[in-house]
């Protein structure tokens, strides 16, 4: 009917403030954007407090406790072959491997819109597999802290909330990790199968930004868990 | 309407952002690795923290190109936790601090060290 209606969506994400109002005051639809996708984002906020909620909480142990808090650098370094220990080895590893696996996805989703479904298909394999990866590391991660006897109530270091912390945030993480690797293994057999060739990729993009929030809330563990 | 709400953009910012963000954990490593203590260490991890996830924000999850409505829906109500942090941080330090007064704590107990 208007004018505005026939506007390429180039020009109308470039409005700003003014694209702000005219959205909230239109009667009919607020987010112009795939409603999977509106959908996904309100997920992932809801998943921000889950997170923030532990974070916070670490912090506020962490603060009001009076016994030492565990050195992470000396926890979390590692020998190899008899080397002297390299601290936080293991992390930076996990890191990297989550960041790559980022990387890949963000490709993934190029090519979902270009269409290519072959190396949308591998790329998104490739992000499950790192996914996985990380998820096993994690796993040699906590096997160690096992085996030094660290528990959700003790450890030999210093005060009791370090194990709990750790293994309630890396715990919820891996979890979020995993589910991530399910998801992109099952949208990407259905890219694979052409699903989407009529309704387009958007869903590449919606199952992306799920994956980027894991690797985004791994950089506040890594930063507030094992750097601080 | 699916053509048009996609987001489509050249491979090269994804590859400069990719590079970027291991640069960026690079350093954030190193800030252990090479023992930086003290107001430094807390102002560089948190500064290459800040730009990691800005990043992954603004270029991988394309907030940069949404629509103000739609960013706004994002970043909008997690502000909200810097109430939270401070709230939790003023009600923490009393904690400690009523530990340290009325049950002799000692605050600066230092941790035991790690055998491999």
């Amino acid at each position: 009917m208007s004018h505005s209606s026939t506007m390429d969506e180039a020009e109308h994400s470039q409005e700003g403030l003014n694209g702000l109002v005219k959205d909230w005051s239109t009667d009919k639809q607020t987010y112009h954007v795939p409603w999977g996708k509106a959908m996904m984002w309100i997920f992932l906020v809801s998943d921000t407090f889950i997170f923030s909620c532990f974070l916070v909480g670490y912090m506020t142990v962490r603060v009001s406790t009076t016994d030492p808090w565990p050195l992470a650098t000396e926890v979390f370094a590692l020998s190899f072959f008899g080397s002297d220990p390299i601290p936080l080895i293991l992390i930076a590893l996990m890191t990297f491997v989550l960041i790559t696996s980022s990387g890949t996805m963000a490709l993934a989703v190029n090519y979902g819109y270009r269409r290519d479904r072959k190396k949308t298909v591998l790329l998104m394999i490739a992000t499950a597999a790192l996914g996985a990866t990380f998820v096993g590391m994690q796993a040699f991660e906590w096997s160690k802290l096992i085996g030094y006897g660290v528990r959700p109530w003790g450890n030999p270091w210093g005060a009791p909330q370090f194990g709990s912390v750790f293994y309630m945030v890396t715990g919820f993480h891996g979890l979020h990790v995993s589910a991530g690797v399910i998801y992109l293994l099952v949208v990407a057999r259905k890219v694979w199968r052409g699903d989407y060739e009529k309704k387009g990729y958007e869903i590449v993009e919606i199952t992306g930004l799920y994956w980027h929030f894991v690797d985004l809330v791994w950089v506040f563990i890594f930063a507030f868990f094992y750097l601080l | 309407m699916s053509s048009a709400s996609g987001q489509q953009h050249p491979l090269g910012i994804y590859l400069k952002v990719w590079i970027l963000l291991f640069v960026l954990s690079l350093f954030s490593y190193m800030v252990d690795y090479l023992h930086v203590q003290g107001p430094l260490r807390w102002t560089l991890v948190l500064l290459f923290m800040a730009l990691k996830a800005g990043f992954i924000m603004a270029i991988f999850m394309h907030v940069v190109w949404e629509r103000m409505a739609l960013a706004l829906t994002i970043l909008g109500p997690p502000s909200i936790l810097l109430l939270l942090i401070l709230l939790m941080a003023i009600e923490g330090n009393y904690t400690e601090s009523a530990r340290v007064q009325y049950l002799g704590h000692d605050p600066f107990a230092a941790p035991g060290h790690v055998s491999h």
